[in-house]
Formats: structure tokens, sequence, C-alpha cells
């Protein structure tokens, strides 16, 4: 943070700087837009407001331009040349278009999809789609660790595989997936890597000659850019062709028409610029700050378990069971926080984490995570006093659990035949 | 999801939290739900000899509604009749607590959870 000046940290968010709001830490969910980033944002609003695409004055022009200088600086992080990175409205719709584009365009040679059950449902409801128009999808299983079985995967994808799609880290759990591998695997197949890049990019280094990735997605606003705005890297030599879902003018090399949003694209190009400059500094303080929360968890509190592998893992992401306390319950007391939670009731499918649940954590422990993202504008008072609140919660809520006296007494609560309702 | 303000009274300040000597003959003990559906409740009654409940009390492992829907519930019940507490509705739980849809089955593990105690201790009578 010493790059940012008093002015700028005065625009961050109230919440962020008001310490009677929650604290923030769910950065897999959103980020707060870097001041340094609205900052270059705010006169494509005004001032500069042409169209990029206006071919014919000024205004286009200097529109043009700032779009241009935003794709190269998308394609820096990742290692890619700007020719091969076109803009989106966000990960989403870069996952829609990677995996069903490529599918389609390639259907009559090649009609197999290889993904992995623990991917962000966007990629997972874009295979399901695809399985209905009559693809053949692999959902690959994960290991205890979150991380897919590179030998399984050499196994899976065949010469009738189209393409691959593994995230490079899972929004649930912040596991880092072995991409080179895995893109070693997908070349040697003749089959294309896309790898869900969202909670990745900025926060492990990405390049995609090194890893053979065909098709990465982006997001603006996980990377303390702004929402709305993501793109989408298709590699030119070889060159992967995709059938687009969006027709109109042909902008964005055809592949995704309409007007592009000057000032996201823009933000999105500085969010990547800052996070490339700043990563290995920013990791390290998230590191430490990590680390001194769980430590102090894991210190204080018995019966915690951390979900997915540690080492293996971005430094910004905790996921912890804390057993024999309702998630919700839980989010109920520490409301001072703003974390997110495994658990059924807060979600709209009332069925706890598929992610845990592919780890192969049981459902009653699933129903008792909390994951806890630290980014930018986390500090270390911040991580104290979110560990005394967790602390205080869980031991008072354990006090008032009738599984909590079970597990006292020794009784193994997996024994016990209970009434599902 | 927005709480009312019952519930979180009732959250934050948990009336009658504990246990009971189970197996005194004039204790009921009801141990309803299931930890993979989010939610147990224990609660537990002590009752006279005349068939009133003395004494209440509850432990539940669950969300903030189920929490205050066993805290409400052992506050009725004291000073009540065993009828009288198993005739208790999960629609007044629900309307007290101002539940919404979502968690109405709080409600009904509460209600499940009394008839569950009256009856364990009635079989308890009975033995
Ligand atoms: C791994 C992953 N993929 C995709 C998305 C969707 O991104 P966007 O919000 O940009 O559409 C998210 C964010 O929710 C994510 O975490």
């Amino acid at each position: 943070m010493s790059a940012m000046t008093a002015q700028q940290k005065n625009e961050l968010p109230h919440t962020l700087q008001n310490r009677k709001a929650p604290i923030y830490l769910d950065y897999q969910a959103t980020t707060p837009t870097d001041p340094r980033v609205m900052e270059k944002m705010l006169p494509f609003f005004s001032e500069q407001f042409g169209n990029p695409h206006s071919r014919s004055h000024f205004y286009g022009w200097e529109a043009e331009d700032a779009v241009e200088i935003a794709r190269e600086q998308v394609a820096s992080i990742i290692g890619a040349n700007p020719k091969e990175v076109i803009f989106t409205s966000g990960a989403t719709e870069s996952n829609n278009l990677a995996i069903k584009g490529v599918a389609h365009f390639y259907k009559d040679k090649r009609n197999h999809i290889v993904t992995v059950v623990t991917e962000h449902k966007c990629v997972l409801d874009s295979c399901r789609h695809l399985e209905q128009e009559g693809f053949e999808v692999t959902y690959l299983p994960v290991k205890e660790n979150g991380l897919i079985d590179l030998d399984l995967l050499r196994e899976t994808v065949t010469d009738n595989t189209s393409i691959v799609s593994v995230m490079g880290v899972n929004n649930e759990i912040g596991v880092i997936q072995p991409l080179k591998e895995i893109g070693a695997i997908c070349r040697e197949k003749g089959a294309f890597f896309h790898t869900d890049c969202a909670q990745a990019v900025g926060k492990i280094p990405l390049d995609v000659e090194d890893m053979k990735i065909d098709l990465m997605s982006i997001s603006g606003h996980k990377i303390y850019g702004p929402m709305g705005i993501g793109a989408l890297y298709v590699r030119r030599r070889p060159r992967v062709r995709l059938v687009p879902m969006i027709n109109g003018g042909g902008q964005e090399r055809g592949m995704r028409s309409g007007t592009l949003p000057t000032p996201l694209c823009v933000g999105l190009g500085e969010a990547c610029a800052i996070a490339e400059k700043e990563m290995g500094a920013e990791n390290e303080r998230l590191r430490r700050l990590r680390d001194r929360m769980y430590q102090s968890i894991v210190g204080r509190l018995p019966e915690v378990y951390l979900n997915g592998d540690m080492d293996q893992r971005i430094p910004g992401n905790l996921n912890i069971s804390f057993a024999f306390v309702e998630g919700e319950g839980l989010m109920m007391g520490i409301k001072d926080l703003a974390v997110s939670s495994g658990s059924a009731c807060t979600s709209a499918s009332l069925e706890p984490s598929y992610v845990l649940r592919a780890l192969g954590v049981e459902v009653e422990m699933a129903h008792t995570s909390l994951r806890i993202g630290i980014g930018r504008f986390t500090t270390e008072e911040e991580v104290d006093e979110a560990v005394e609140c967790i602390i205080r919660e869980v031991e008072r809520l354990r006090e008032m659990s009738p599984l909590w006296d079970m597990h006292n007494e020794g009784i193994d609560i997996s024994s016990i035949e209970w009434a599902e309702h | 999801m927005a709480y009312s303000e019952k519930v979180i009274d009732h959250y934050e300040k948990p009336r009658n939290v504990g246990s009971l000597d189970k197996n005194d003959a004039s204790v009921g003990t009801g141990l309803v739900g299931a930890p993979a559906c989010g939610d147990v409740m224990k609660l537990q009654i002590k009752v006279s000899e005349d068939g009133i409940i003395e004494d209440a009390k509850f432990k539940t492992f669950g969300c903030g509604s189920a929490i205050a829907s066993s805290s409400l519930i052992t506050e009725w019940v004291k000073g009540k009749t065993i009828e009288e507490a198993g005739s208790i509705k999960n629609t007044q739980i629900a309307e007290e607590l101002a539940l919404p849809p979502v968690k109405i089955h709080c409600s009904v593990l509460a209600e499940d959870a009394i008839k569950a105690a009256i009856s364990d201790y009635k079989t308890k009578k009975g033995a």
C-alpha cells in the first residue's frame, strides 16, 4: 500500500475506513476497486467519452488508444500478446465463450470435454448445457486436498477431447491447480487447455507460454478492478477458433461484438498493471497475515480443520471447519466480520458447499465451515480483531451445542441414527 | 438475511441454555434434527409430581433461528402442564419470532423437540 497516497486512501469505500462497519473478509467474493484504478477510469466517463470503435475522429482515437494500452496491460500479466486478449463482461462470460465456443467450433472432429467437479458454477453449468446438446463431458474428481490427479487426467483426455477446463485457483478453498503439468498433458493429446483464472490473476505467476494455456478467463472485480469487465485470452499460434456467442459489429476479432466500455477496460488494465508490479510484496504481506490468523485460531481452538491444501494455496484464503458449530449460526455471531459460509443455510440451494463435499468433507463438517478471504486492504489490526471475534463466538456456540457435549462425552456423532428431515 | 429483533435477542441472550440430568426420572429429554441437515436440538424438561414443567433447558446446533426457536420454547413451557406444553404449535413460534418461510423448519424442530421430551418423560414414568 506504500504506493497509495493519503488522498487515495481517503477514497477507499467508507466501509474500509469506518471501523463501525463489518471488517471485510470476503476477498474471494469481490474486491474493492483500488483507488488508483478508479482514478485512471474517471476521465473516460467524462471528457474522454469517445467510442473506441469510432475511426473518424479524435474522440474515438483517444478511447481506442486507452483500450489498447489496457489490452497490453492485461496481456503482460499473463505473458500473452495483446492481440490474443479480448474483453468480455467478466469471467462468467469468458468461461461460457471459451467452453461453448471451442466445443461448438470443433464439434465435428471432437465432442468430448473434460472439467473438474470443483469448478465455478458458470463452468459446470456451461458443461451441463453442452451435455444436453449431446456433447460428452467428464467431470474429474479431486483429491482430499482439492487438487486433481494428473494421472487420471492423462487417462481421461483422448483424441476426441476438444477442450480441458481446469481452474487456476479455486474460489472457495484457494487451492492452486498444477497448471503447467495440465498444460503439458493437453498439448500432448492435442486438446485445448482452458483455465478459469478469475481467482488466480495477480495472485500466482501466470505465463501462457510456459504453462501451455490456450484460453484463460480473467475477471476485473476479483483483482481490485471494476465489476462488469473481464477478458478472455485466446491463443493465436497454434490458433484456437471459437464460435462467438454475441453477434454484431464484429469487435474483438469477431469473437465478442459490442462497443467496448472504455472506462472498464482501462480499469481492468490498470488493475493488472498494479497486480503485476505488486504481487510479490502483496503475497508476502498476505501470507504473514494469513499465517498469523491461522496459527492463532488453531492454537486456541480445538477441533478446527482446514479445508484444501495449505501449501498449494493462495495466501489470501482460509477455509476452516469449526466442528460442532453451525456455519450460519456462527456468521450471525460474528456479524462484525463479512465472511462467507459453506453452510447450506446461506446458499439458495440448501445444499452445503459442493466444493467441500468434493474434497470428501462430511456434510456435517461442511455445515460448520467459514471462508475467510483477506486482501490488499486488510490490516494486521483487522486480522487480530477477527481472530478474537471468531474464537469468542465459536466458544460461546460450542457451549450451546449438544454435539460439542456429545463429543466431550466421547460419543461418536456419526454412530447415532439421526432422523434426517 | 435480516433477522427479526426477537431472533437476535434470543440468539444473543439465549434463555435456559444448559442440561438437566438425563438419568433423573423426572427429566424428559428430546433430541431432534440431524447434523447433516445443519440443526440438532436437545430439549430437556423437569416435571413435578403434579405434571407441571418446573424447569426446561436446551442446547442447539444450528442457525440463529434454530437457537431462538429453542430458547423461546423453553421459556414458554416453564410452568405449563405437559399437556399444555405438548399442544404448542410451530406456527405460534414462527409467528412470535417472525421467521421467514425458509426458517419455518426451525420452529417445526422446536415443536418436535418438546414433543420428544414429553414422550421420553412419559416412557420413563410408565417404565
Ligand atoms: C473462479 C471463478 N470463476 C468465475 C467467476 C465469475 O466471475 P465474474 O463475476 O467476473 O463473472 C468467479 C466469481 O464469482 C470465480 O470465483
